[in-house]
């Protein structure tokens, strides 16, 4: 990776847990800092209760692919331990997963959570949090793709402040109780990774 | 103008209320909804344009029709399928022509990822010969629209945008241009619009004559882009569309690179592909969807001394959509290094209906009316409820498309399927069960049609229902089914006995019969919560 220049990241979840949200304020947040950005997502029938993921590509120069390559993403960024080893084989030998602890079990065969998380630390520089009880800290539970956009915080090329900017254009309009919620989410969210 | 972060279907949105467009249609699909949702909202805003939802891609189709020949801009999309309820007009609206511009928007959904079928619309239309644009990025998708208007009016023709899920779906920045005023009222010939087989002889060879100037047109376009590498006479590589992408992903900046094709509009641009194919020996082509360009080239025999790869050699997979790795394989370069788990086995987390559900709670009463029928077979339809075909529900039995559940249980029935149960949608019941019922109404066929009303089309985001709430139940007895048996149950689980009741009894009935499962949507009720 050319330092700074330019970012993969896979976002990752379960249809319904916000991926969306986090890949706007992102996208945004790049956008005004003078990225380029491709951003693939999911519509349509794997949003019922199915596994999404979002392909997230910010760079300085021009991006071809709105797919990321296997084998080339940076981050690993997902709500959900299951979701979020979904998509190894996407990642580059150096990169990193940020992920939730919290699972979301809405199948029959959902593996042993112990075991996601042991698989998730094997990569080297992972990140898991705990979002579920960081978001009730926060004062929504729904904020759980904030408090992961905050641990992520760190490692991404853009600016936290720019990030914050953006969680204000996309939840103000939801009342003050939600925006507070989810900047506060947030920052747990940053500091819980350290 | 100012840069927006825009989806590819809301870039196609933009460009057509740029380029002066007074009516846009649709019915929703995946991936196409986003177009007319984005045009809605605009509309909403206060932008002085027509953007509204129709029963069918048909109607929505025919709409467009109406509004081209009254001389002003319009604009029709659907997803792929969408086209062929729309066929008829389509086919025939290249013999009528455009009279003010007419941009057939097709959202193709290569690897299936929310269709029944990967059907690749590029080949409609080279069926009704008309210019195919296939744009490869966002702004392409801008551009190419706005470009489309203006080539419709110019040469008379619908012209199509092909788009595809990737792009459709993906979202990055589009700089637009300054708006264009909307065409005065100017009707169109008679005897071009009359169709009658002196008119549609005369309209159709002039299609035919004009051929090779739309391939003058494609080859002129800017978005065929030839660059040949003068070191390297030994592979070349035509791309289409967002494939083109995938090539040059790649190949780092300043890396050699083959000489490279982009085919972005069509009918194909013959003295292009002969420049690259005169240039190099081995040819691969990379196109999302199926091999048009591929066996093109190849024709029946092949072309002597040169070698064409692709989906149908086996270069590149024959189904599915491409994805920069497997374009790398066929370009012949060494794979990415990647991550693996090993023998540590992921459960997947196929898509499912939502907690609480109404379909749910139909399906189990359903199941229940069924009990001690070892026979009865259930045919569904095109929407939330196909989803019902998984476990827990295990309820459906099949899916093809949309109507299609009322007349495959009317023939099913006609034949000795006892009992046969159609489920169908309020919405995909509209679009296409109208007419199924019709006729077994007017057979009496020994059936139960089951509607489900949740007042809204849920799996594609929830756009409005047409045949929903009173005018389902006056649509179904206008129709002709007995109002005795039309019954309308509450799908909730504190009804389940009472409705199980329901269905037997009308499962008993020799004759037609339709039951009417009422509930909202969960997702609407609380999206309309959050408004409120």
């Amino acid at each position: 990776m050319i330092a700074n220049r330019r970012q993969d990241v896979i976002l990752a979840g379960v249809g319904g847990q916000g991926i969306l949200s986090i890949a706007f304020i992102i996208d945004n947040a790049a956008l005004k800092e003078g990225f380029q950005i491709k951003q693939a997502e999911v519509h349509g029938m794997a949003q019922r209760g199915g596994a999404v993921q979002s392909h997230l590509r910010l760079s300085k120069d021009r991006i071809f692919s709105d797919l990321i390559p296997r084998g080339e993403a940076d981050m690993i960024l997902s709500v959900e331990p299951l979701e979020a080893l979904r998509y190894i084989d996407y990642l580059r030998p150096d990169g990193r997963i940020v992920a939730s602890s919290t699972t979301y079990v809405n199948i029959p065969d959902y593996p042993d959570k112990e075991k996601l998380l042991e698989k998730i630390r094997e990569i080297r520089g992972s990140i898991v949090v705990d979002s579920e009880n960081l978001a009730k800290e926060a004062g929504s539970s729904r904020a759980q793709n904030t408090v992961m956009l905050g641990a992520a915080a760190a490692f991404l090329i853009v600016k936290a402040d720019s990030l914050v900017e953006f969680i204000r254009v996309l939840f103000a309009p939801r009342g003050e109780r939600v925006l507070e919620a989810n900047l506060k989410a947030f920052e747990l969210g940053r500091r819980a990774a350290g | 103008m100012k840069k927006e972060i825009l989806l590819g279907d809301e870039a196609v949105a933009l460009a057509a209320i740029h380029a002066g467009v007074t009516a846009a249609y649709s019915y929703p699909g995946t991936p196409a909804s986003e177009i007319m949702e984005y045009l809605v909202r605009a509309s909403a805003a206060g932008k002085k344009f027509i953007a509204a939802w129709s029963v069918n891609e048909k109607t929505a189709y025919e709409e467009a029709l109406g509004v081209s020949f009254a001389g002003k801009r319009t604009m029709v999309s659907m997803k792929h399928v969408g086209l062929n309820v729309a066929a008829d007009p389509f086919m025939s609206s290249s013999l009528t022509g455009a009279n003010g511009g007419f941009v057939v928007v097709a959202a193709d959904d290569p690897g299936m990822h929310s269709s029944q079928n990967e059907q690749d619309s590029r080949f409609y239309a080279q069926f009704a010969q008309i210019l195919c644009l296939e744009p490869a990025d966002h702004q392409e998708a801008y551009d190419m629209t706005r470009e489309a208007f203006d080539i419709s009016e110019r040469v008379s023709l619908p012209v199509m945008v092909r788009l595809v899920t990737r792009l459709s779906h993906s979202r990055s920045g589009v700089e637009p241009r300054e708006a264009r005023p909307q065409n005065d009222l100017h009707y169109g010939a008679r005897e071009r619009w009359t169709l009658l087989p002196v008119n549609a002889r005369v309209q159709f060879r002039k299609i035919l004559e004009m051929q090779t100037e739309l391939v003058k047109i494609a080859a002129a376009s800017p978005s065929n882009k030839l660059e040949l590498n003068p070191d390297d006479r030994s592979f070349g590589v035509i791309a289409s569309g967002i494939a083109s992408n995938y090539v040059l992903e790649n190949f780092a900046a300043g890396a050699k690179k083959p000489s490279l094709l982009k085919i972005s509009t069509y009918p194909i641009p013959r003295d292009l592909v002969a420049r690259l194919v005169e240039h190099v020996e081995t040819v691969l082509v990379a196109e999302e969807g199926y091999p048009l360009i591929e066996k093109s080239l190849n024709g029946l025999f092949g072309i002597q001394g040169k070698k064409v790869i692709g989906r149908t050699s086996g270069h590149l997979p024959q189904s599915g959509e491409l994805s920069p790795e497997i374009v790398r394989q066929a370009l012949g370069l060494k794979a990415l290094e990647r991550r693996s788990l090993g023998d540590f086995r992921l459960a997947g987390r196929p898509p499912q209906l939502c907690t609480g559900c109404p379909h749910a709670d139909t399906f189990n009463a359903l199941k229940k009316g069924l009990e001690g029928y070892d026979k009865a077979n259930v045919f569904s339809d095109i929407g939330c409820y196909t989803l019902g075909y998984f476990p827990p529900h295990n309820a459906v039995n099949t899916c093809v498309c949309m109507g299609a559940s009322v007349g495959m249980a009317k023939g099913a029935a006609e034949v000795g399927v006892y009992p046969a149960v159609a489920v169908i949608g309020d919405s995909t019941f509209g679009h296409s069960g109208i007419t199924p019922l019709l006729s077994a109404a007017a057979f009496n066929t020994n059936m139960t049609a089951v509607i489900l009303d949740n007042c809204t089309v849920a799996m594609t985001g929830g756009q409005p229902s047409f045949a929903t709430g009173e005018r389902l139940l006056k649509i179904i007895e206008g129709v002709g089914v007995p109002k005795e048996h039309i019954r309308v149950i509450t799908p909730l689980p504190k009804y389940l006995e009472k409705n199980a009741r329901i269905f037997k009894e009308e499962i008993s009935h020799a004759g037609i019969s339709v039951i009417v499962a009422v509930r909202e949507c969960l997702e609407e009720a609380r999206k309309k919560n959050k408004k409120a």
